[in-house]
Parts: structure tokens; C-alpha cells; sequence
């Protein structure tokens, strides 16, 4: 034995490893436990000057910045930025998200498109971010921030049109469901890979930069997504360079059947994964408008005076399935969402408007009926440029076009070949 | 025998791979607790534990790169990618590392991997739930390549990739899982279960990688197919009345030239046929040795119906897999030629 670091041990026998795989508390059939998610007071976290040291917030990485109250009150140092005409246009908002998911739920169901994809119990995180955005800001999405279409005045009959693969689809029938692509609307297209458009954010806002520009970029990505590589590439690239981005993680709790914690491993959250990177990390209530919108302006705000990038982890819960794809009784206990601590976007934004005396339950009715027949007429005018498998559909020759500008001649000659 | 659809009789496969073997480890995205988006591990990680079926985080190049890892201590990873189309962050893992790490360690370390991924199109999934990547494999020396027809080879052939010494990209047919499907959409689906090829053993077997088989013997022309356009092949040949010799290659890589061989001198006509784009697709290398080895027994120019190069389209699905009919018309053409 020359190797004499090993000399000690030579002579004890060493006990044998084991393999650490990370497990829910709960399964299917199981109680619903969320008792190791701390949930702060509302208000009861700081908000920092926004050109503080990161180094010195660090603390904002592993708790949660609440707004709303469990009486439905607004409090703390991040309330009060909006008014209550905002408020009331966020609340509706959420509300159409919702029910347009309803209607194209059914739509899928019904056969007039191949595959949906809801945001029910997440309505709060996309809407009201939007609202932190200014014209010509450009947001990197993933398949679950159809938020920022709605919130941003997009028209629902053309984001129908794209589900539908009709003649008015503004994809040309190329995009699967949902994968929409809308730039006047600061909205990247989608692709239904993971997390590749993280880094191509942080790409976007160091072009605004390089070029003197004043806009700025969000990147969007979920909990489970945060392990591809692209991920960390973006991290690494937004703080080297300080890019104007706001890099927004949506963390809630299931990536198709696979819990967060496959995806977080020892991290204690995944806002904390930025702290080595030397970005302020900040964890919010998701399901808070208010507060959403508090940390998503604050982050804006850094970004448009320069001092840089910031992580933001929304705090949240799927309700609904990962996809008209999968059952999510499979894999986790099916009263799971009304045991989620952070209850319902749509329903803490309505108590607060009614406590303050803007609401009431016979309105909020009378809204629902009235967004039921907005989103209804957007649908039958959808469906009157036909849908998946009936009425008018996009053109053989539109397959074809738009792989390059300019069509090559071997492209010519297939689509000769497939006489169109 | 059982009757079993590819689904099951790849959880078969694995199954009584991890039974004979405690070298073999199964992991992947929703592979665990959840059995995998297509159900092929379902009851795995119940059977053999948590530390030999698991869920990973989503990352393909860690998937890969960990699998290295396993087999360079001396385990037989069988991985899965959820879908080929998500393969590509751990195609620098596959090439420079699983691919050549026998080659530049002179064997010190060798990587008895298997990677398996859906692959194909038929369902609807759009530009990143159909894709067929077979070349950007073929293309790579070390690896080898295997696309199975039906559940008897899919059993068959993945126990003979976990077993096989080095690493194995497996891609199965998304669209046969549940049932032969022939380019028919229109038409009700169909099942395994009236299926000769849907009778598996329950036990262990092997179907040997590198070996074609004649699915359906034939005189006029030879049709070199794998994947769902075996089935489409077939159905052209019989709705044509064309004498059709359909060979399944089953393994591309490396490929079974004797069949193909064989079949082409027989017939003196040559069609390739497959789902993926056209240009630099795995049929241009088809060509080329059919050309190389069969060009005086050739009575026309071998001929390719394969994807448009265009990305996966999703309303346009069916304008853009090769159907029965577009396999017909070329056989046709080719005919009278």
C-alpha cells in the first residue's frame, strides 16, 4: 500500500451505498399533504430597493411574496400598484382564460381538434404578468402562457383558428394545438420541445441591448423543464452579459407525472437555483394576482434600468391534467388541488374586489354568463372556417411554403410530384 | 403464446430482461410511478424497486450521459426518450460518447446501452411528437440502429439489444403500438389481436439484430421497408395487384445487404419506402447499395416515396405521410417503367 490516503480505511469494512430516489409525500389513494410547503403571512415579506445587492437578497429565494390576504385583503410592502380598474380587468381576464380552456376542453372532447392544453388553477400567473409588459417586449413562452394572449387584447377567435387547423389558422395548420405564434403580440412561437426558448430569451434581450433598444424579454419555462440544459445555458448567459430579461419559472408541482422534487433534487426551491449564478431570485404567491404583478414590475423594472436579469419562481398548482394527453388520477390523488394551500386565482381576486366594495356575487355571475357568450361567438366563428376534420382547412401548397423564403427547385419538384 | 400488442410486448421484453438480469436498469421521463406516457413500463418499478425502474428529471443528454456513466461501472441501462423528436439534446452523448467509447478506450470501457424512443407519425402530434431521425443515427459508426413492425419483433429484438455489447438506438413505431396500422386513417382501427404477429411468447427469446425478413414474398418488385410502412407496403402491393416483395429490414444498422440483395437480383426492381424527409434520408444509402450490388439485374430506376422535405405538419398529416395510395401510384409507375 504506497497510496496512503487510503491507508485508514483499508481495514474497516465500508458499509454498502444506496441509491437515493426522490418520492412524493402522497400517491393516488393516499391523503393529501401539504404540510411541507411553508406558506408565509401575506405581507409579511420585504421588498427590496430594486438596484439592491443580489447577494444581499438572497433571503427572497426561499420564501414566498403574498399579497392577498385569507380575508381578501391587499397588504404589505408589494401591494397597492394597482387600481382598481386593473383589477377588475385582471379578474376578467382570468376569467375568459377560463372559460375558453372550458369550451376548447370540449371542442378536443368532441373530436374538432386533435389536443388541448389547460391552465385551470394557474389563470393568475401569465394574466397578470402581462400586465408588467410594455409594447414591444418580447415573451419566450411555454405551451401553458396562453395568459399572455388573452391579458394582451389577441383576438380568442384567432388563437381558436390556430387550435382548429381551419383555412383562418394564422400557422397554416402546421403548429400542433396551442402552439401559437403571435410577434405584434410579443409572443415567441412555441415549440413543443422543452425549454429551448429560455436561453433564446436571454439571446433576445442582449440584442436589445447590444443594439441601445429599451425593450425587454421574459423567458418562460416549467418546474420539470428547469433540469434540460438550455435552462442553465440561459442562466449562465443572462448573468454574464446582465441581459434585460425577466426569468420567470412555473412551478406547479407536476410535470406530467413526475413530482417537482425530481426536478429540484437538494435545491430547496427553484427559485434558489439562480443564487449561484448571482441573480436576485424571488419566490411569489402564483396564484396572487397582486402579488404577481408586484414581483413581475419589479423585475421589469430592473430590467429596463439596466442593473439586470432576475429569476422569479411562481408558486402554483395544475389543477387539471398535464394534456388532453394524460390522467392525472394515475399518478397523484385526485382531491390533491382543493388540498393546494394557495387556492383558486379567480376566487381570491373576486373576494378582494368584493371587500373592497368593486364586486359582487350577482355580478360576478352576470360576468361569467357574459364571458360564456363572448367566448361561444368567438368559437362559432372559429368553427365556420371549419375545424380539425370538417369545413375549411389549410391548403396541401401550404405545407410546402415557408420552409425557406424562396422555394428551392427540389421542393418545387415534390410538391410538382404531389400535385399542388 | 400470448396475444400482446408492441406496448406490451415491449414491457414484456423488459420485464424479462430485469428478470434475468440484475445488471439491467430501466429509467426515463414518467417511466417510474407512471408506467411512461405510452404505458411501456407500466408495473416495472412495482416489480423490481425503485432503484432499477426510476424517474429522471427532464434532461435527454443527462438520460444518456448517466446511462454511460452505468454501463462504464458495468450495468445494462435500457433508456427511454419520450419521444425520438426529444432526443436531440443528448445526440452529442449518443455520437461522440456511447458510439465511440469501445473505439477510443480500445475496449477498457464499452457502453452496452439501449435507447429507446417513439418514433413515426399517425397521431396527430404535430412537428415535435413525429419525427422520424433514423438517418442522424444510421450516420454514426458504433451505433446500432433497430425499427421494429410488430410486437413479436419488438419483443425480440429489444432483448437482443439490452443483451447486445454495445449500444442499440431503438425506435419504435409510435403508430403500431396499439395496433398494424396501414396508411388507411379513414378506415377503423385496427388491433393486434387479429394479428399473426401479435402471438408473443411470454418467456424469453431473441430475434437477431442485423436481419431482414421477407414480409411478403413477391416477383415484380422488391419494396425495402421498416416501421409502419411495412404495413403500408403491403397494402399498396395487395390494392394494386402488384407482385410485390415486401422485405421488413427491421435492423438498419448494421443492415442485412444479403436479403436485399437476394430480393432485388430476384426481382430486378427496387422501392424504398419511408416515413422520414426525403433528402439525405436513410433510403439514399438503400439506393446506393442496390445500385452498387444490383445494377445489371436492374430493369428501372430504383425509386423513393418518403416524407416531403418539410417540417412534420400537423393539419396536413395525411398529405404528408406516404400513404397506400402514393406507394401505389409508384409502384405502378415503376411498372411500366
Amino acid at each position: 500500500m504506497t497510496d496512503g490516503h487510503s491507508a485508514d480505511l483499508a481495514h474497516e469494512p465500508l458499509a454498502p451505498l444506496s441509491l437515493h430516489v426522490p418520492e412524493p409525500e402522497v400517491r393516488p389513494g393516499g391523503r393529501p399533504d401539504f404540510s411541507a410547503v411553508a406558506i408565509p403571512e401575506a405581507g409579511s415579506v420585504r421588498r427590496p430597493p430594486v438596484d439592491e445587492n443580489p447577494e444581499a437578497m438572497r433571503d427572497l429565494a426561499f420564501s414566498i411574496i403574498r399579497v392577498l390576504n385569507r380575508e381578501g385583503d391587499a397588504v404589505g410592502p408589494w401591494a397597492g400598484a394597482l387600481s382598481v380598474d386593473d383589477l377588475m380587468q385582471g379578474l376578467r381576464h382570468m376569467m375568459l382564460l377560463r372559460a375558453f380552456d372550458q369550451r376548447m376542453l370540449m371542442a378536443q372532447r368532441q373530436g374538432k381538434t386533435s389536443f388541448y392544453m389547460q391552465h385551470l388553477g394557474e389563470e393568475a400567473v401569465a394574466c397578470a404578468f402581462r400586465k408588467a409588459l410594455l409594447p414591444g417586449d418580447m415573451n419566450f413562452p411555454t405551451y401553458r402562457q396562453a395568459g399572455l394572449l388573452i391579458a394582451g387584447g389577441y383576438p380568442m377567435v384567432d388563437m381558436m383558428n390556430q387550435i382548429f387547423s381551419n383555412d383562418a389558422d394564422p400557422l397554416k395548420g402546421r403548429q400542433l394545438p396551442v402552439m401559437y405564434s403571435a410577434r405584434d403580440h410579443g409572443f415567441f412561437s412555441i415549440s413543443g420541445n422543452l425549454a429551448t426558448q429560455y436561453v433564446q430569451a436571454v439571446g433576445w434581450a442582449m440584442a436589445s441591448a447590444i443594439k441601445r433598444d429599451t425593450k425587454i424579454a421574459a423567458a418562460w419555462i416549467g418546474d420539470g423543464s428547469t433540469a434540460e440544459n438550455d435552462f442553465h445555458a440561459a442562466l449562465v448567459f443572462a448573468s454574464t452579459y446582465r441581459a434585460p430579461v425577466i426569468l420567470n419559472i412555473v412551478n406547479n408541482q407536476w410535470a406530467i407525472s413526475t413530482f417537482q422534487g425530481i426536478a429540484r433534487g437538494g435545491s430547496g426551491t427553484f427559485a434558489a437555483r439562480g443564487l449561484g449564478f448571482g441573480l436576485p431570485s424571488l419566490r411569489v404567491d402564483g396564484n396572487d394576482y397582486l402579488a404577481v404583478h408586484a414581483v413581475a414590475n419589479w423585475a421589469a423594472e430592473r430590467a429596463r434600468r439596466n442593473i439586470g436579469p432576475t429569476l422569479v419562481e411562481y408558486v402554483t398548482y395544475r389543477v387539471g391534467a398535464h394534456s388532453t394527453s394524460d390522467d392525472p388520477s394515475a399518478y397523484r390523488p385526485k382531491e390533491e388541488s382543493e388540498a393546494w394551500p394557495l387556492g383558486d386565482p379567480v376566487i381570491r381576486l373576486k373576494n378582494h374586489l368584493i371587500r373592497i366594495g368593486a364586486w359582487s356575487d350577482e355580478r360576478h355571475v352576470q360576468m361569467e354568463a357574459e364571458i360564456r357568450d363572448t367566448v361561444v361567438a368567438a368559437q362559432k366563428e372559429a368553427e365556420a372556417h371549419g375545424t380539425l376534420h370538417s369545413g375549411g382547412r389549410p391548403s396541401m401548397r401550404d405545407m410546402f411554403e415557408g420552409v425557406y423564403e424562396t422555394m428551392p427547385a427540389h421542393l418545387k419538384r415534390q410538391r410538382q410530384q404531389a400535385g399542388v | 403464446m400470448t396475444r400482446m400488442t408492441m406496448v406490451e410486448a415491449i414491457r414484456s421484453a423488459l420485464d424479462v430482461s430485469m428478470a434475468r438480469d440484475d445488471e439491467v436498469v430501466v429509467f426515463g421521463e414518467d417511466v417510474g410511478y407512471f408506467g411512461g406516457v405510452f404505458r411501456c413500463t407500466q408495473g416495472l418499478q412495482q416489480t423490481y424497486g425503485r432503484t432499477r425502474c426510476f424517474d429522471v428529471p427532464i434532461n435527454e443528454s443527462g438520460i444518456v450521459g448517466v446511462a454511460i456513466g452505468m454501463a462504464a461501472y458495468g450495468l445494462k441501462p435500457c433508456v427511454e426518450i419520450q419521444f425520438a423528436d426529444y432526443m436531440y439534446p443528448a445526440y452529442d452523448q449518443i455520437t461522440q460518447e456511447a458510439a465511440r467509447l469501445r473505439y477510443r478506450s480500445n475496449g477498457q470501457f464499452t457502453c452496452p446501452i439501449t435507447i429507446r424512443m417513439p418514433t413515426g407519425g399517425g397521431i396527430f402530434g404535430g412537428q415535435t411528437h413525429s419525427q422520424s431521425p433514423e438517418a442522424l443515427f444510421t450516420h454514426v459508426c458504433g451505433l446500432q440502429v433497430v425499427v421494429p413492425s410488430n410486437p413479436y419483433d419488438a419483443k425480440g429484438l429489444l432483448i437482443a439489444s439490452i443483451e447486445n455489447p454495445d449500444p442499440v438506438i431503438f425506435l419504435e413505431p409510435k403508430r403500431l403500438y396499439n395496433g398494424p396500422f396501414d396508411g388507411h386513417h379513414d378506415r377503423p382501427v385496427t388491433s393486434w389481436a387479429g394479428h399473426p404477429l401479435g402471438e408473443v411468447p411470454s418467456e424469453h427469446y431473441t430475434v437477431p439484430l442485423g436481419k431482414a425478413v421477407v414480409r411478403r414474398p413477391g416477383s415484380a418488385v422488391t419494396v425495402l421497408a421498416y416501421g409502419t410502412m411495412v404495413h403500408v407496403a403491403e397494402a399498396a402491393a395487395q390494392e394494386t395487384g402488384i407482385d410485390a416483395e415486401v422485405v421488413d429490414l427491421r435492423t438498419l444498422l448494421p443492415l442485412d445487404l444479403e436479403t436485399i440483395v437476394a430480393s432485388v437480383q430476384k426481382t430486378g426492381r427496387c422501392m424504398v419506402v419511408h416515413e422520414a424527409t426525403l433528402t439525405s434520408g436513410f433510403g439514399a444509402e438503400l439506393v446506393t447499395l442496390v445500385q452498387e450490388h444490383c445494377f445489371y439485374h436492374l430493369e428501372a430506376p430504383v425509386v423513393r416515396v418518403a416524407g416531403w422535405d418539410t417540417p412534420y405538419p400537423h393539419a396536413q398529416e395525411w398529405d404528408y405521410f406516404p400513404s397506400p395510395a402514393r406507394v401505389g401510384q409508384a409502384l405502378r409507375e415503376m411498372m411500366e417503367a
